[in-house]
């Protein structure tokens, strides 16, 4: 068993004298007898450091992760590569251990990370105003629709179906409770129904939500839809891939009120999905109505630059059940990494690696729509990840693909059952020509087994069958 | 108190964009290897960024010595004393940061076809399970990020519960002694707040309970409660506010924030209450990453299940003789929907976990019976001396894993406020408790040691708070002018909130 505890029996009995009791149950007599558990949980007993490490590496074994299958999967988070300085830097006991800066003359360099933090995403969005981070993607997206019921007194909400539909849900869930209606509007090509998007837009709506690129991968001609917004006084909510804002257009300069996201493809690692953080810009008129933390520039008593939690009294603590949110978590953690790529990539290398992504992807578009049996989903442009048909069932393809160590996209047919055929295919810098080649060759050679049916791959499909379970 | 400039006080804030020159590079990037085309060829051009984001233009080793030279800056849970109240600042095993850094758990990716996934959803079934017995509570979610995301997908779960059952209900009950994300997350929610009094023994003041559920009747959704409470102390007539909150028609919500003080020796499923939210970062020794990240599962019982967020991870029992399997479950069709993307904060359950399998249950228990006993030995060294007159105990009562001290007789007969005494310590050394709250107490002062520490810490600490007292007997302006030693000393909160200034001006 590991403890992490270091009273001594010696220890103990000096500090029970002190307190005046002779035994710790005395302490615990405060709770009603009937409360206290008189049994011991039923949790196995504890163990070894060595035995943690051998139970849960062999967990971990059990997952086909990015290091042993070739990862084109996105849909939302990404298999970028996080260089080592980002883990040399988030692990440093000043950064990992304290708590949010309540102090901020002992916690200056959490608080200045998160100010060169949100300078970095106003960079990236175009917009002047960044909180220190939110809990992460699509729970931002809803955040931002507390936001615009506060600035705009109207509980109406429309959405394209192009965002993530992950955050479409988490949306809808958060709707139920603060008191909204959302409205889905639809795609043409790929790309947000621009008319359908203009008429479903009216002197009620709070909010226009869009995502470019979209969950198709689609870049999206921001300021021409949110023009039905700005006619209407809504607000325009644009979520954003930020490994994208190098080479696109900023929401900031296409007329977005809020500019927010999953931030994952910065600095963070996959980790099944969390943790990682979401980004929150805003225009100076919603400052004051900002979620989560903000660091500001100050000076102390002497005249020395420093920085503090500003505009608190937005939050919880303060405000109480008028706060702007509740949150309270700015995963600043996940933000330094962010920071620290960034810095790393740099001015120069954040575009070019932009480039990349457009031009392999580009290739691999392609690439894959030459195959028998692949076609395109739609054609708008992309950036770094792109929508395809497959002329066999999309998941008995993955399968064949998964067996080659392949980890070929992700399964619309999830979330879209339009596209029940569909496969979202995701390019990072990691993804090399030649793994986009065998992706390629791969898929042509699964649909050719696929088309010709089951018979004579008899050990494929018992093996999908016992996976199934 | 010398007031020469520490050589870090000299130092003048730069940030890294300020470090920048043109032409510097840190990252080299993999050749293209595909044909090179013009970026307008496969994106309008009316969509594309005009000159690139001002990102800092600096090389590998001024990037890694910024960041080194910022984290001196700060003040860590691993340098010392950290006894911040509700924040259970225990401390973090590096085993945990390991294990989460396998790649089979790193680099897995959220949508990965669930049978390619299953050491990832045993795990997360496993810690599910152990939750369960924790709190004593049949049904586990691990999807909320964090205790308040937790307060408010618990807050939705009552309004589904209720809609389900044809009763709409507006109301939220919630003592004056609670944390500020109940409130917050209420109104998030959709509902209102009716705040309880609490009584002279620290706990729910039960007449002005009747009154609330009486004044409100049909119209009580919740009442949401922590316990023990934000004063340190159990509340002995929980079995009683649970029957009236359940008579009401309501739910019982229990803020899991001081778990920490009653593992293995209470459960909130016992005490009645119908869900609770668990802060791994807080008992289960998530580092809190100077602000996150962290999680809060919530726990709840059977009439609440079927409202639970999705998925769930779901056990398959196999029928042809192999181990069982694991699978995320989208089919429940009376769920409240999703609270964020995919499957929650995976990274946190794989330490929490291994936090659980390293203690065990009986570690589990012994480390809240030593929080508790720590808790109440700093508080009776507080209650000696000067400590004892100045600063003393808001509930005179054996307390749990807090305890909460009044700054009022201090401010009155010294000149020091609670402030003045936090500010005072950083130059000792320690990390000052939790200020102002409880906002019940006057000059309140809220002291969680945690079972991590050793009695020396704690003597240190309880010493220190005597010196200062008496110094302050003297020379009170010394601590009403603290911090000296600190990177910045005390700073202008009101000038960053008049006139944010909240990024750096970039040429």
């Amino acid at each position: 068993m590991t403890r992490y505890t270091s009273a001594t029996p010696d220890d103990r009995q000096e500090m029970l004298d002190a307190i005046g009791v002779s035994a710790v149950d005395e302490l615990f007599e405060q709770i009603p007898e009937p409360l206290r558990l008189d049994h011991p949980l039923a949790l196995p007993d504890g163990l070894s450091e060595a035995e943690v490490y051998e139970r849960l590496a062999a967990l971990a074994d059990r997952n086909a992760d990015a290091e042993t299958q070739v990862c084109f999967v996105g849909a939302g988070m990404y298999d970028h590569y996080v260089p080592a300085i980002v883990d040399a830097i988030t692990s440093r006991s000043e950064f990992l251990t304290p708590y949010t800066p309540y102090q901020p003359e002992i916690s200056q360099g959490g608080l200045q990370v998160m100010f060169e933090f949100q300078t970095a995403m106003s960079e990236l969005t175009g917009l002047p105003v960044s909180n220190a981070g939110l809990y992460e993607g699509p729970s931002s997206v809803a955040s931002a629709g507390y936001l615009a019921i506060g600035a705009t007194k109207r509980r109406r909400f429309v959405v394209s179906r192009g965002v993530h539909p992950h955050s479409r849900e988490t949306l809808r869930t958060y709707s139920v409770g603060y008191g909204a209606e959302v409205v889905e509007v639809g795609l043409e090509g790929g790309l947000t129904d621009a008319a359908a998007l203009a008429e479903a837009v009216d002197g009620e709506t709070a909010a226009v939500f869009l995502q470019s690129p979209n969950f198709l991968g689609a870049v999206e001609d921001v300021e021409a839809l949110g023009a039905a917004a700005k006619e209407q006084g809504a607000l325009l909510i644009v979520a954003c891939d930020p490994m994208t804002l190098g080479i696109l257009k900023p929401p900031g300069e296409c007329g977005a009120d809020i500019a927010l996201g999953e931030g994952q493809p910065l600095g963070n690692r996959l980790d099944f999905g969390g943790p990682s953080f979401g980004f929150f810009c805003a225009t100076e008129a919603q400052i004051r109505r900002m979620p989560g933390r903000i660091a500001g520039e100050t000076e102390d008593v002497d005249g020395r630059r420093g920085f503090v939690l500003a505009l608190q009294t937005r939050e919880q603590h303060i405000r109480r059940e008028k706060a702007t949110n509740n949150i309270c978590t700015a995963q600043a953690l996940n933000a330094l990494g962010a920071m620290v790529h960034l810095a790393w990539l740099g001015r120069q290398g954040f575009r070019e690696l932009g480039e990349l992504l457009v031009r392999r992807t580009a290739y691999a578009r392609q690439r894959l729509a030459a195959v028998d049996g692949v076609e395109l989903l739609h054609e708008a442009p992309v950036a770094r990840e792109f929508a395809v048909r497959l002329e066999a069932p999309v998941d008995r393809v993955l399968d064949r693909l998964a067996e080659r160590g392949i980890a070929a996209g992700y399964p619309l047919g999830r979330n879209y059952p339009e596209f029940e055929d569909g496969l979202l295919v995701a390019i990072t810098e990691r993804r090399t020509k030649a793994q986009i080649d065998e992706l390629a060759e791969a898929l042509g050679a699964a649909i050719a087994a696929e088309r010709g049916g089951p018979a004579g791959e008899g050990a494929v499909e018992a093996e999908i069958v016992e996976g199934v379970a | 108190m010398a007031l020469t400039e520490t050589p870090m006080q000299a130092e003048t804030a730069q940030t890294i964009f300020e470090k920048s020159k043109r032409g510097r590079r840190a990252a080299a990037l993999p050749a293209t290897e595909v044909p090179e085309r013009p970026l307008a060829e496969l994106i309008p051009e009316n969509l594309l960024r005009g000159e690139p984001p001002r990102l800092p233009e600096i090389a590998e080793p001024e990037i890694v010595r910024h960041y080194n030279r910022l984290s001196r800056r700060n003040f860590d849970l691993d340098t010392g004393f950290y006894p911040l109240g509700s924040c259970t600042m225990k401390h973090n095993p590096r085993l945990n940061e390991r294990v989460a850094a396998l790649p089979g758990h790193a680099r897995l990716h959220p949508a990965q076809d669930p049978r390619r996934a299953q050491g990832a959803l045993e795990l997360m079934w496993l810690l599910q399970e152990s939750l369960s017995e924790i709190c004593g509570l049949p049904h586990v979610s691990l999807q909320p990020s964090a205790g308040s995301h937790g307060e408010l997908a618990g807050l939705l779960l009552t309004r589904a519960y209720h809609a389900d059952r044809g009763e709409e209900r507006t109301k939220v009950l919630a003592p004056d002694t609670s944390h500020g994300t109940n409130p917050a997350s209420v109104t998030m929610a959709g509902y209102e707040v009716v705040k309880v009094a609490t009584n002279e023994r620290g706990g729910v003041e039960m007449d002005d309970l009747r009154a609330k559920l009486g004044e409100n009747e049909g119209e009580v959704a919740c009442l949401m409660l922590t316990n023990p409470n934000t004063l340190g102390v159990f509340d002995e007539h929980i079995a009683e506010i649970a029957s009236l909150i359940h008579e009401a028609g309501g739910t019982l919500y229990y803020d899991g924030a001081n778990l920490n003080a009653v593992m293995g020796h209470s459960r909130p499923g016992d005490m009645g209450f119908d869900i609770v939210h668990v802060n791994l970062h807080k008992s289960f020794s998530q580092p809190h990453g100077g602000g996150g990240p962290g999680a809060g599962p919530i726990a709840v019982s059977d009439r609440i299940e079927p409202y639970l967020p999705k998925p769930q991870v779901v056990r398959h029992e196999s029928s042809n003789g192999h181990g069982p399997s694991f699978d995320l479950d989208f089919d429940r069709p009376k769920s409240i929907g999703r609270l964020r993307g995919f499957q929650g904060n995976f990274g946190v359950f794989v330490r929490s976990y291994a936090y659980i399998l390293s203690l065990g249950g009986d570690g589990l228990a012994e480390a809240s019976e030593t929080a508790v006993l720590n808790a109440n030995y700093l508080k009776a060294r507080l209650a000696e001396g000067r400590a004892g007159e100045r600063l003393p105990i808001a509930f005179d009562r054996h307390c749990m894993h807090e305890f909460v001290l009044s700054g009022k007789p201090m401010k009155r007969e010294l000149g020091l406020a609670t402030l003045d005494l936090a500010k005072r310590l950083l130059d000792f050394g320690f990390h000052p408790p939790t200020v102002y709250f409880p906002l019940l107490v006057d000059e309140a002062l809220m002291v969680e040691p945690t079972e991590t520490e050793t009695k020396e810490s704690l003597d240190g600490f309880a010493e220190a708070v005597e010196k200062i007292l008496t110094e302050a007997e003297d020379k009170p302006d010394l601590a009403q002018n603290a911090p000296y030693t600190t990177p910045v000393r005390r700073l202008d909160e009101v000038k960053a909130t008049r006139q944010p200034v909240v990024r750096q001006k970039l040429d």
